[in-house]
């Protein structure tokens, strides 16, 4: 398909402004006017319609395939939650900041504190910080608390540890933030090795960061002793609340021992992706931490009315422009609001038992590594079929062309191989079970003709795209007309 | 199943699952967790219909003050979104898409991203884009420790005239590290940057403006550049992408990267987000470049393709040697900018621009002429300007915003010096009558 700027026809015209209402003003000092108008496409309103129309044709979806993406949860997105966010498009971030502008901005900071409120009830914390605007963004706010509490402690820290099955963005957020990454193996089960863990831990390790269910599925039973272990030696334990979905309502991290913690509203909370974001990384804290906690912060006064507090002394300062991506928060607070209890525990029921279901049905066909009940998601390796030449990646491409977003392949890197499927509970028996006759067939089909995993796929807009080409030459920007 | 949940299996099937796995019941499932660490509690609120909650959530949306009329800024503007935004962007195959990892079946994603690159580099003279950070603040906090990766070097000066809440999410990304960040007090319309200037040294990493800047001065920065680079330092610049449709393209003043917030390109104010941020550099910093970046290649047919391209820098590869912990963009929202900016074309944001800036001069030149109000800016502005009043100018915002004019941002929380003057911001929706007015009732709160 073109490009937008392939179709582009000089003189072209798309959208009209409204005419101006005031004179014309004499124009900027030559010094500081620009010389050539950037090279914007010049199209119809109907050609961008097109192209745009024409572009979205050429992706998979949530709305239009099956997305066992592990590790994101890519669950179905309620069209009530964009209704509810687009009621908050008109209101202005500075208002509350503006002196006495609070009392203009209610809704808005009462929506945003109270969806605090309620993902501090969630997840056992004491307080909510919604600024943080994605999960990885979460997580370095998070590790610079646990920085600011070591230093109002005169602590002498040095490391974060975490294990070699977290996600590659807990060693990046904690690298941000300064400090040393110690990590520390998987054990045969599948949970970090206790024995390692004990002999890593000293008084200069800052923090733990764990994901529990961790990547692999799996709900680590020692997890109360690991948070044990490191309180004894005063570094907090950091919840990457990335699977969140597996334990809504069933455990708490907070009551496990856990410090702070972010959240993806963006997984377990139904909002969309987006291709990629935006998302939205709120992190919860325990009391201790609280005064640390990124400024503006959204306060509830005893009169019921909602505030924006003076920075506190020891706040680490703004990690966002405001309070958030508050658009995304909206459909996280509807989701929350029409769920409600009930509904929320039963998110995670239902996911475990997809989970599980999709587990069982498919391991006489695929290596399970670590072959127990699972949680959220279950990870397969293709080593199996790769005996035959038949990779992670071959099956992935297998899938695309049968119409499913192939799982999340060659992650957690301890996994040889890796398929991570994570089907969410909200799909139905009969998707799993379609899902799951396909999977079946690559199999059949890896013993069989290895060969023809190849050509896959071959109903796409693209067959198999040259990355080896694309990082060489980097052409990331059109330099044609 | 309660359907409220969006879970679909009825129970008959959840039986059968069950079934399946071997498991005696849903609670059997959850055997792997310890009884000792169930949840202590869960007290939140029954679940409701859509209707319900959208009921209640029309009621919560009215408790914010309806019909502001909005000459506040502060790095988040009132602008106008054509209709196509919303409608091309709300297709579901762009916005229940995950991040393009499998490129054969996220052309449109990978297409468009490539195609927001190429806007954004020509739109700020620059030579490689990401395909997006969070929002502004975050992309001038990434872009100074960029320049601190690319010259090896360990102290920043910024501009106090960068906008406040950026220059404090730079502090705080900074805070834990070994960087000195010198401040540079703020000078009105940077008619004179020599300050600036002579604080650049030869440990200096970079120098960080933001053009227009808080005070809403439109600056020439090739002397700066001149020197920043004699010294061997970067240029950042924070561009505001509305005025780039007629203000020097920050590339053509001799910027080595720069960054901005998008949120003005087609994204609604959303009380404070989802917007998203910008980044572009010269070619030879790509590597250092944080976060996604989609580059052109050929598939096995020759066929011109696109994919996620030199993710040997992110964090899933490289965990903790990343040269940023980004793991998201805000697809969808640079996705609303790449949409806006097509449908406004070349000559579109030309006439965007020039509206904002002809309406703010109208503006200016009229609440100038107000008795005892002084314009600070001694040069040229764009859309934005800075008036100091003959009283405090917390007290005339406060009176003005009980009469519905949110007038403008008080300057003495960010510049406790500068307690009589407030930054006026007027973009293309404010009208003429609107203008009228603020200026009538800030005429009559000084005067009474």
């Amino acid at each position: 398909m073109q490009l937008i700027y392939e179709k582009s026809v000089p003189g072209r015209r798309g959208v009209r402004l409204p005419a101006s209402d005031v004179p014309a003003a004499p124009e900027l000092p030559a010094a500081l006017r620009r010389q050539e108008p950037a090279a914007l496409p010049e199209a119809s309103e109907l050609d961008v319609v097109r192209h745009f129309t024409g572009l979205s044709r050429r992706n998979y979806s949530v709305d239009t395939n099956f997305y066992p993406l592990g590790s994101c949860t890519m669950k179905y997105n309620a069209k009530a939650l964009e209704e509810a966010a687009k009621l908050f498009a008109p209101y202005h971030p500075m208002v509350p900041l503006l002196p006495h502008g609070s009392s203009f901005s209610q809704g808005c900071l009462g929506l945003a504190y109270e969806l605090g409120a309620a993902l501090a009830e969630i997840t056992g914390m004491d307080e909510v910080t919604t600024q943080p605007l994605a999960g990885a963004h979460g997580e370095m706010t998070g590790i610079m608390l646990i920085a600011a509490y070591h230093e109002a402690k005169g602590n002498k820290k040095k490391y974060v540890v975490v294990p070699d099955s977290s996600h590659g963005t807990n060693p990046a957020s904690a690298a941000m933030v300064g400090y040393e990454i110690i990590t520390v193996p998987t054990a045969p089960y599948g949970d970090m090795n206790l024995d390692k863990f004990r002999e890593v831990m000293t008084d200069e390790v800052a923090a733990v960061m764990m994901t529990c269910p961790n990547t692999l599925g799996l709900f680590n039973p020692h997890i109360q002793e690991i948070c044990d272990i490191a309180h004894d030696h005063d570094a907090l334990m950091y919840y990457d609340g990335a699977n969140l979905n597996a334990i809504l309502g069933k455990v708490r991290p907070g009551d496990v021992g856990f410090d702070v913690i972010h959240l993806n509203l963006h997984k377990t909370f139904g909002t969309p992706h987006g291709g990629g974001g935006p998302g939205s990384g709120p992190v919860g804290v325990k009391k201790q931490l609280v005064p640390f906690l990124p400024s503006p912060r959204i306060v509830k006064y005893d009169d019921g009315c909602y505030g924006v507090d003076a920075p506190a002394h020891g706040s680490i300062g703004r990690t966002a422009g405001f309070f958030g991506n508050f658009g995304v928060m909206a459909k996280a607070f509807a989701y929350i609001t029409m769920l409600g209890r009930d509904g929320l525990i039963q998110v995670s029921e239902q996911a475990v038992l997809n989970a599980n279901y999709v587990m069982s049905k498919l391991k006489d066909v695929y290596d399970l590594p670590y072959d127990q009940t699972c949680m959220h998601e279950c990870v397969f390796s293709a080593a199996r079929q790769v005996k035959n030449e038949v990779h992670a990646i071959d099956i992935a491409k297998f899938l695309i062309d049968r119409g499913y977003h192939p799982p999340t392949v060659y992650f957690p890197l301890i996994v040889k191989e890796a398929i991570m499927i994570e089907p969410t509970e909200t799909e139905s028996k009969e998707t799993l079970d379609a899902f799951i006759a396909v999977m079946r067939e690559a199999a059949e089909l890896a013993g069989t003709d290895p060969a023809a995993f190849a050509e896959m796929p071959r109903t796409m807009p693209v067959t198999r795209l040259d990355e080896t080409k694309a990082a060489r030459e980097q052409n990331v920007c059109y330099f044609g007309c | 199943m309660s359907t409220a949940s969006y879970c679909p299996n009825t129970p008959e099937e959840v039986r059968e699952m069950l079934a399946a796995t071997g498991a005696s019941s849903i609670d059997d499932l959850f055997r792997p967790i310890p009884p000792g660490l169930r949840a202590r509690s869960f007290e939140l609120p029954a679940g409701m219909s859509e209707f319900e909650m959208l009921h209640r959530f029309e009621t919560l949306a009215g408790k914010n003050a309806q019909h502001l009329s909005h000459f506040v800024g502060g790095g988040y503007y009132d602008h106008l979104i054509p209709a196509v935004v919303d409608h091309l962007a709300g297709r579901a195959e762009f916005y229940t898409a995950y991040t393009p990892y499998q490129p054969e079946c996220s052309q449109g994603t990978l297409q468009a991203l490539f195609e927001y690159q190429t806007a954004i580099c020509r739109l700020t003279g620059m030579e490689v884009s990401n395909a997006s950070l969070y929002d502004g603040g975050t992309a001038l906090a990434e872009a100074a420790m960029m320049a601190l990766r690319i010259t090896g070097r360990n102290r920043l000066v910024i501009d106090g005239a960068v906008n406040p809440f950026h220059r404090e999410i730079v502090r705080t990304y900074l805070a834990n590290l070994d960087v000195e960040l010198v401040e540079i007090g703020p000078k009105l319309g940077m008619e004179d940057d020599l300050r600036l200037r002579a604080t650049i040294d030869d440990a200096t990493a970079a120098v960080l403006v933001q053009n227009p800047n808080f005070f809403g001065s439109v600056s020439d920065f090739r002397r700066l550049a001149a020197d920043a680079h004699a010294a061997g330092a970067l240029l950042v610049v924070s561009a505001y992408p509305v005025a780039l449709g007629i203000v020097e393209s920050p590339g053509a003043m001799g910027a080595d990267i720069v960054v901005g917030d998008g949120q003005s390109l087609g994204n609604p104010l959303s009380f404070g987000g989802p917007s998203f941020g910008f980044i572009a550099s010269r070619k030879e910093y790509i590597r250092n470049l944080p976060g996604r970046i989609i580059g052109e290649t050929v598939d096995k047919n020759g066929q011109r393709g696109f994919v996620l391209t030199l993710q040997a820098r992110e964090q899933h590869i490289k965990r903790h040697k990343a040269t940023s912990n980004i793991c998201s963009n805000q697809s969808l929202c640079a996705l609303r900018g790449l949409i806006f900016l097509s449908s406004l074309g070349k000559q579109g944001l030309v006439e965007l621009a020039r509206l904002n800036y002809d309406k703010a001069e109208y503006a200016k030149k009229t609440l100038g002429n107000l008795g005892g109000v002084e314009v600070m800016n001694g040069g040229a502005t764009f859309n934005e300007f800075t008036v100091c009043l003959p009283k405090i100018a917390e007290e005339v915002v406060t009176a003005l915003l009980r009469k519905g004019v949110a007038a403008g941002v008080p300057l003495s929380p960010y510049y406790p010096e500068m307690e009589r003057c407030m930054v006026v911001t007027v973009t293309e929706k404010r009208t003429k009558d609107e203008i009228d007015t603020l200026a009538r009732h800030l005429e009559g709160i000084l005067c009474s």
